[in-house]
């Protein structure tokens, strides 16, 4: 696990992100075009933009699993992930499958399961778990981490609008303690006071880059 | 460390449950050493000359069968990036990946290269030796696979590129690792052998799991 002191010193008390005019490509395409954006403790942004517009690329780049081209990501603080897929074994029961969550991060189990509602789940192995249950198992992990910045890429996928109320309060108790997330998502989420990122598309100027 | 742990443990956990991986290369280990008195004849004298090279090609071979989905459940199901992100160092996530490699194949064909052995007129009294010497060929096969899966990963036809990669770099193990096992029919000393094949080994011990936490990164970038 990084330690607080591996992240730089926040410019303003409070910052967690920086991204600097980050530019991105895949293959020859254009996916991301000079984005920068900030974000401070309590923030929650949402990511809007149409489909291929970059909006989970920017996540991962921001995220660090992929290198901008040019620009800068500057991270204050740690991060927790939650990606399309839910990283469930379905052979292991919900609870092995959080178990190295839980070791990594410094929130308890019982706590992140009793928020979403899946402690009657705790023993179920994931193959039997329905795609908004897993979706939930994958949150947990997120709660269980104890970082400061959230990146959330399509939190809401499979879930019913009380389980999307029971999100919205925890984001919101997340953002009450000084954290701060990057949400992409299609469904608006109960959240206050969001701040939105628009990617526009880069589709048109494929051409232009090719030639 | 404990996350390093909890890694291993939890791959042990799903070779358990699901043990099609592990009883696969088992047993085509044990088939494709059976196959050999098929093609050659039965002369006892032959197949106890030919058993520990049998015995290793088979487990070379045999090694390779779980490596393509090593790494490759875990890029597809998302795991990968949380492992890159929020776990142990990439290398240290290799090198947990490699053991937990070793434990569920390496282990297991040590274990059925004694009956196999036996079926093949190996003598008891050199059977300890082809064990020592495996185990640590094994140790290296999983090293040098580890490496190139991660290096493969998220390639088109990367499991069809991995025996390739594998194959040549196994090559100084298999040589080190065979003629120790021929020390006892020889009546030589196998340490000159066992010194290189552990030599390979300690190569491998610290440069496998840098350049796989390197693929794994490029990977999931």
């Amino acid at each position: 696990m990084t330690s607080p002191s591996d992240f730089p010193t926040p410019p303003v008390p409070g910052r967690l992100l920086d991204v600097e005019d980050v530019t991105v490509f895949r293959g020859d395409r254009l996916v991301l075009d000079g984005v920068s954006l900030t974000l401070d403790a309590g923030d929650a942004m949402i990511l809007t933009g149409p489909n291929g517009a970059g909006k989970s690329t920017l996540l991962r780049t921001i995220s660090g699993l992929r290198r901008p081209d040019s620009g800068e990501v500057i991270r204050y603080g740690d991060l927790a992930w939650l990606g399309h897929q839910d990283a469930l074994k379905p052979g292991l029961t919900l609870a092995q499958n959080l178990a190295l969550a839980e070791k990594l991060g410094t929130n308890s189990l019982p706590d992140a399961l009793d928020a979403l509602d899946l402690t009657h789940l705790t023993d179920l192995p994931a193959r039997l778990l329905s795609s908004g249950q897993k979706r939930r198992a994958a949150f947990a992990r997120v709660m269980l981490s104890g970082a400061p910045l959230w990146l959330l890429d399509e939190p809401t996928v499979g879930l019913d609008v009380a389980s999307i109320e029971r999100l919205g309060a925890v984001m919101a108790a997340h953002r009450a303690k000084g954290g701060a997330m990057i949400v992409t998502t299609h469904v608006p989420l109960p959240l206050d006071n969001t701040r939105s990122h628009e990617l526009p598309s880069l589709a048109h100027v494929e051409s232009f880059w090719l030639s | 460390m404990t996350a390093f742990l909890a890694l291993i443990d939890r791959d042990l956990r799903l070779a358990f449950r699901f043990g099609a991986d592990t009883l696969a290369s088992l047993l085509f280990f044990i088939l494709c050493g059976s196959l050999f008195p098929l093609a050659l004849g039965p002369s006892p004298d032959l197949l106890r000359h030919m058993g520990p090279g049998i015995i290793w090609v088979c487990a070379l071979l045999a090694c390779l069968l779980p490596l393509d989905r090593l790494f490759g459940a875990e890029l597809e199901d998302g795991s990968l990036d949380l492992l890159m992100l929020t776990g142990p160092a990439p290398a240290a996530v290799a090198f947990a990946k490699m053991a937990a490699h070793w434990l569920t194949t390496g282990l297991p064909l040590l274990i059925a290269s004694v009956p196999l052995g036996i079926m093949l007129g190996v003598k008891g009294s050199e059977l300890p030796l082809l064990l020592f010497g495996l185990a640590m060929g094994t140790m290296s096969l999983s090293l040098l696979g580890g490496m190139a899966a991660s290096i493969v990963l998220g390639a088109r036809r990367g499991g069809v590129l991995l025996p390739l990669l594998v194959l040549p770099l196994a090559t100084p193990v298999l040589i080190f690792g065979a003629a120790s096992s021929y020390a006892g029919q020889l009546a030589t000393s196998p340490a000159a052998s066992l010194d290189l094949l552990g030599a390979c080994l300690f190569a491998c011990l610290p440069l496998c799991p840098l350049a796989a936490g390197q693929g794994l990164k490029a990977a999931v970038g």
